[in-house]
């Protein structure tokens, strides 16, 4: 009845859209229905029924039970399950315990803890007061982006209004259970995400990440026992508790239940979050949510797990969005980045980009990472420039596949996904590079000829936009490039009105 | 921008009474990166001066601090333009052409990254995704985002700052 | 203690539990290569050597901090665990010069030892390096950032163990580097120039400003006497860069060594050890007695002098006036002794063999100097340039006959021999001490409450009816914790000795790097010199300074009495903040 409402609610306030149609929404339930900047809306919402209900009619055990049986994993990423996490936590024997939300999201191209907080922000201040009751902790922390102001701006919100409703403080709700909760702000660095370095940044240290273990339930944040998750495993938890562990598992598949919201970006029709039960495939979300390809051009591939995952291909659309299947596909879940890419893509240039983004965002800790991620950036780098040399992709297949078993963190030991991901799924792409010096979809700016076509008119944009002097032609007369003196920089061909410069990229003869 | 309003005694003392408060809860250590927003908010950036106030004001030695403030790149160590600018090189705006749009700016403002115009007008930065996806390519100028853009539009909107300046 | 069974190369093992994966394949023996390992500083796992592989764990684990359980199955030598390590090792060393055989540590380098241990025979995944820069402002350590691989050993050791927090990792990632703060210079900082980390580290990143080219220009400059002093602390411990076991006195080889080298003199810092006895044991009576702060504190370890001036300003009267012995045996050299011989000062030259790296900051204070304004102490190196400048000249060290150092200032009592020890100071302070005050002998002269290696220890004795407390700390981070307890409570001890490097000088910045070839980092090692240290006490004829009849005869023709006129002219001296202001972090929140 719960989730008829819900549908109809959406239906109501924007439509009766496609892209709605195939979602399910719990993390994201009240987003854009509430005023989250008013906790009487949340309330009015059911909101902290969940709450009062653990409070007054369930044990902790109880509650480690129901999210447990549940089978909720960890949306931040590796997907470990939720319930073992808190059992973990509530077994420990210590005066002072924390729990934490993870809400330094930082895998470009994904934004839905940033949508929850702003959209929903009770729902994390409800989550993690019932994760407190569970494990016995009596403070926590969310450690939250300092490039989300609207984020903080309405959690702190939330959580003074929360206080003034004695949802949080002492003895919330006349019960014995006390908690309360404050904000942490991150200062932009991606490997905080990782739960040991984002404990230590919590500390005001360097986020650097620790070795584990000890595991952050048994000595986590100020060395006491630490029950962390991700935003949208805390939005999940009142869901859980209101409907049941037997509801919840009865969405999304084997063993993984429920619903991932996933933010959908690059070349599709429909950009956004969408919420969808685990168990759908990678087909519908793309071409039913989605919408599709736009302007026409054909799919490419799929990234999905940001930095961390790995790019799938057409044939492996039909795969099901669900831990196990993604991992076993070449990529993984990760937090919910979902990028479309289109046949105007070049694959080892989409792999340096997110090499270049783990390269710039490694703590520098251990070698593997620090030393490893920055050599293969520099092999693929000379790849894009036409200056591979043969042995490079097995070069780049040996450091990422030692720097994955070998990194002290997860952002080492996902960083090469994307390149090992590329090199399985589009190895032509990359031989074409290092061996023919060429770039199919013509983004390698070092493998591109720039030519003049008959559509010349001699208007001398280019002659004058080129820095290298590489463009000759008398006014109105058609122009030429000399080609060993074009630096390709493309200037030409932005200056150009007239579609008179082509752009190409030929297999050079080998040597 | 505060630091062009207040002078710099008035700003330690802001800082200063700030970190009194911290010192009052526990584990004030652990706030140190909440001390550093702060006086970055209040100095404009984290010079060595302030960074040593910091260092006494809070018992904790200036190599750590250091270490900190070069950890994070939110922190800025040099005083920045009046005009912040944040290219967004997220992944949805990086397939949808943001190095073009840092290439412009680039060109248009003679800088690179991480670098202030001489004027002090205009400063430039990569950003990790801001989370604005839907409009991309991006870029933050302080608090506004302005989004969809092209080399055209981002040269218009340096040009309409420039003018508004000069009329100032 | 409870056993676990686990199984390491496929064999089963009977292990202590609680143990490390490391520390269990070292039982066993079986010495799992490692990099950023030290075993008295916190783990990092940073440098990913020590990997192995646990069957059931998808990555390799780091062994150094991955504890051993009931049933693991380990493996520390499989063909994908060495190749990784090779690989890991590779990438360290393509962002590394390839300069060994130009380098100051080569031959006594430890990546260089793994490089060969590994067998590394092929570099892959050359590419861009990290940045040169060379940080020689401060005369006593030079920082190469180009030879650093980012291990931290000398980033815990200066906050963990001396509390000065001097250097710090800053940047991230692939730019990380190892610097003071604000990367500003090591002068400019509120480094002590202990050398600690110069100790620790596993490369030429961190070393000692090196005077050996100057000491052999010097040696050959015919136009001056050249005049060497050796501390307690060089002759127990030089013989290891040799290869002979530590706690091996060489005195008589050094001495004879020097001599060949082309000294002219060779004289012993021992000596002038019993010289500062005498000015701080008066000091100390005339403090007890009203005239001056107490608890009186030891002035003699440079280091810890620079962090009296940064750390602890407050304490600046508490702290003897006393010269260091390098700078006393250098101060009476160019006067007392340069008019026995008929010279004038400028014609001599001092070089002062020191365990240590901040008395090459020492010579170049100031306040130190001559009349005319030139350092008393002309050069100072440290055993192991001295130990690399008789290898260079071809002296033979091991086969050597051996010699006495030089009358008269080479003459010492065991007294002075501890000095080089923590405690030894105390130690030898209250011989004298008490024997002048009472002018009745001390039965037991072997203070054993002073003895030993805790970095902090407490005792009393009784002088003419008085209880007189005494404290004694090695390692500043101990010193800071004891000055807490003494600032709390100003009447609890009369006197405390504090040494900068932990276990004394005897552990001090510039003795021979430890371990490189065989057993890393020997605890054992620094015990060892100690212990022959106190042998040489005890074999000692004479083990009280008062009682050395060169001491004595220095008064009687030169200086007259302890703290007399000619004594604070030559003899002592002052200290006076400096900054920037050290930081002291709490030992423990809450």
């Amino acid at each position: 009845m719960e989730k008829q409402l819900f549908t109809d609610k959406f239906s109501y306030v924007f439509g009766d859209q496609k892209f709605f149609k195939k979602q399910k929404r719990i993390a994201l339930k009240n987003c854009g229905l509430i005023d989250p900047e008013n906790i009487d809306d949340y309330i009015y919402a059911g909101g902290y029924t969940a709450l009062a209900k653990v409070l007054t009619e369930m044990t902790p055990e109880d509650v480690v039970k129901t999210v447990k049986d549940s089978g909720l994993r960890g949306r931040g990423g590796a997907g470990f399950p939720t319930g073992i996490k808190w059992e973990a936590t509530a077994k420990q024997q210590n005066d002072e315990k924390f729990v934490v939300c993870n809400a330094d999201e930082g895998d470009p191209g994904a934004f839905m803890d940033r949508s929850i907080i702003e959209g929903d922000p009770h729902s994390i201040v409800e989550g993690m007061a019932i994760g407190a009751y569970a494990v016995g902790a009596s403070k926590g922390v969310v450690y939250l982006r300092a490039e989300y102001p609207l984020a903080i701006k309405r959690l702190q919100k939330a959580i003074e209004d929360a206080r003034k409703e004695n949802l949080l403080g002492n003895n919330i709700l006349e019960s014995n259970f006390s908690f309360d909760m404050e904000i942490r702000l991150g200062a932009g660095a991606f490997v905080c995400g990782e739960e040991t370095a984002l404990m230590n940044s919590i500390e005001g240290k360097r986020g650097m990440p620790r070795t584990r273990p000890p595991f952050p339930a048994v000595s986590g944040l100020f060395a006491k026992p630490t029950l962390l998750n991700n935003v949208e495993t805390w939005a999940n938890i009142s869901s859980i508790i209101i409907n049941g562990a037997e509801w919840f598992s009865s969405i999304g598949v084997d063993k993984s239940k429920g619903t991932k919201v996933f933010a959908l970006a690059g070349k599709i029709t429909n950009t956004g979050l969408a919420e969808i039960p685990m168990g759908m495939t990678l087909r519908e979300i793309i071409y039913e949510v989605g919408g599709g390809i736009p302007n026409g051009k054909k799919f490419k591939a799929v990234q999905t797990g940001g930095p961390s995952g790995g790019c799938l291909t057409e044939s492996m659309l039909d795969t099901k969005i669900d831990y196990e299947s993604l991992t076993k596909a070449g990529s993984i879940m990760g937090s919910g980045g979902m990028i479309i890419i289109d046949e105007t893509a070049c694959m080892v240039n989409i792999a340096k980009f997110f090499l270049e983004f783990t390269q710039s965002e490694s703590c520098g800790k251990c070698v593997p990472c620090r030393e490893g991620i920055k050599r293969m950036l520099e092999i693929l780098t000379r790849i894009t420039d036409g200056e591979g040399k043969t042995g490079d992709i097995e070069k780049l297949e040996e450091l990422g596949n030692m720097i994955k078993k070998a990194s002290l963190c997860g952002l080492g030991q996902s960083a090469p996904n994307p390149v090992l991901s590329t090199i399985k799924n589009f190895r032509q792409e990359y031989e074409e590079h290092v061996e023919q010096k060429m770039c199919r979809s013509l983004v390698c700016e070092k493998l591109l000829t720039y030519t003049i076509n008959d559509k010349c008119i001699g208007c001398s944009a280019c002659r004058r936009a080129c820095p290298a002097g590489a463009i000759a032609g008398l006014p109105k007369e058609p122009h030429t490039i000399h080609q060993e003196l074009c630096i390709k920089c493309g200037k030409c061909y932005r200056s150009c009105k007239f579609h008179a410069i082509d752009k190409t990229s030929v297999a050079k003869e080998q040597k | 921008m505060t630091s062009h309003i207040h002078n710099q005694e008035e700003i330690n003392k802001q800082i200063k009474d700030f970190i009194a408060e911290i010192l009052k809860q526990d584990r004030p250590d652990s706030h140190l990166i909440t001390v550093l927003h702060k006086a970055q908010e209040l100095n404009g950036y984290l010079s060595r001066e302030v960074m040593d106030l910091v260092s006494q004001e809070m018992n904790i030695p200036t190599s750590t601090i250091w270490g900190v403030a070069t950890f994070y790149h939110y922190f800025k160590l040099n005083p920045i333009g009046k005009y912040n600018i944040s290219v967004c090189m997220g992944t949805a705006c990086y397939v949808k052409g943001a190095s073009e749009i840092l290439e412009t700016l680039k060109e248009e403002l003679g800088i690179g990254v991480g670098e202030t115009t001489e004027d002090m007008l205009f400063s430039m930065h990569e950003a990790r995704c801001i989370g604005a996806c839907g409009l991309a390519p991006v870029a933050m100028i302080n608090d506004k985002i302005y989004g969809e853009l092209t080399p055209k539009k981002i040269t218009d909107i340096i040009n309409k700052l420039r003018k508004e300046e000069e009329t100032k | 203690m409870n056993t676990i069974k686990a199984f390491i190369n496929d064999k089963e093992y009977t292990i202590d539990s609680g143990l490390t994966i490391m520390q269990a394949c070292d039982s066993i023996g079986i010495k799992i290569p490692r990099l950023c390992y030290h075993p008295k500083l916190s783990i990092s796992s940073g440098c990913r050597i020590c990997i192995v592989e646990v069957e059931g764990m998808r990555n390799f684990v780091a062994s150094c901090s991955y504890p051993i359980s009931e049933g693991m199955k380990i493996h520390t030598n499989t063909d994908a665990v060495r190749k990784a390590r090779k690989d890991i090792l590779e990438l360290i060393l393509d962002n590394h010069p390839k300069d060994c055989n130009a380098c100051v540590r080569d031959e006594v380098c430890e990546l260089q030892q793994l490089a060969s241990t590994i067998g590394l025979r092929e570099r892959k995944f050359e590419g861009v390096r990290r940045e040169k820069y060379v940080d020689d402002s401060s005369p006593s350590i030079v920082n190469n950032h180009e030879k650093c691989i980012l291990c931290g050993r000398c980033v815990k050791v200066c906050s963990q163990i001396q509390n000065i927090s001097a250097i710090d990792y800053a940047n991230r990632g692939f730019d990380t580097v190892i610097v003071p703060a604000f990367n500003d210079k090591i002068a400019n900082s509120v480094c002590t120039l202990c050398g600690q980390c110069v100790n620790v580290c596993p490369t030429a990143a961190l070393t000692e400003k090196n005077y050996t080219q100057d000491v052999f220009a010097l040696l050959n400059d015919k136009t001056k006497i050249k005049i060497a002093q050796v501390a307690p602390s060089v002759r127990v411990a030089i013989g290891e860069a040799f290869g002979i076991p530590a706690g091996n006195n060489m005195e008589r080889e050094i001495a004879h060594a020097l001599k060949l080298l082309g000294f002219d003199y060779v004289f012993d810092s021992q000596f002038s050890a019993d010289l500062t006895i005498m000015e701080e044991a008066s000091e100390l009576l005339e403090r007890l007695n009203g005239k001056g702060k107490l608890p009186m504190i030891t002035s003699c370890s440079s280091g810890w002098m620079k962090a009296l001036e940064q750390f602890h300003p407050d304490l600046i009267d508490n702290v003897s006036t006393c010269k260091s012995p390098m700078s006393m045996m250098s101060s009476i050299v160019k006067t007392y002794f340069a008019d026995k011989i008929g010279r004038k000062p400028s014609e001599i030259a001092n070089v002062a063999i020191m365990c240590c790296v901040a008395k090459k900051y020492e010579a170049k204070r100031p306040e130190l100097a001559m009349e005319d304004g030139t350092p008393a102490t002309d050069y100072v190196i440290t055993t192991r340039e001295l130990a690399w400048m008789i290898k260079s000249a071809g002296i033979d060290f091991k086969n050597l006959k051996g010699q006495d150092f030089d009358a008269p200032l080479g003459l010492s009592t065991g007294a002075a021999t501890i000095f080089g020890v923590t405690g030894g100071v105390m130690e030898a302070a209250i011989r004298t001490a008490y024997e002048l005050a009472t002018k009745k002998p001390l039965e037991n002269i072997d203070i054993t409450a002073v003895r030993g290696n805790e970095g902090i220890k407490e005792g009393s004795i009784e002088i003419n009816g008085k209880e007189i407390r005494v404290a004694v700390a090695s390692g500043l981070g101990n010193a800071h914790k004891l000055l807490e307890i003494v600032k709390k409570d100003p009447e609890r001890y009369h006197f405390i000795e504090i040494m900068a490097c932990p276990g004394g000088c005897i552990g001090g910045g510039g003795q021979p790097y430890s371990g490189i070839r065989d057993l890393p980092f020997d605890p054992k090692l620094v015990s060892e010199r100690a212990k022959a240290l106190y042998k040489s006490d005890e074999l000692n004829k004479i083990r009280r300074s008062h009682e050395n009849p060169a001491i004595i005869k220095l008064y009687d023709e030169f200086l007259g009495k302890p703290l007399g006129e000619k004594s604070h002219k030559y003899l002592h001296t002052h200290y006076k903040q400096k900054f920037p202001k050290g930081i002291i972090r709490k030992s423990k929140e809450k």
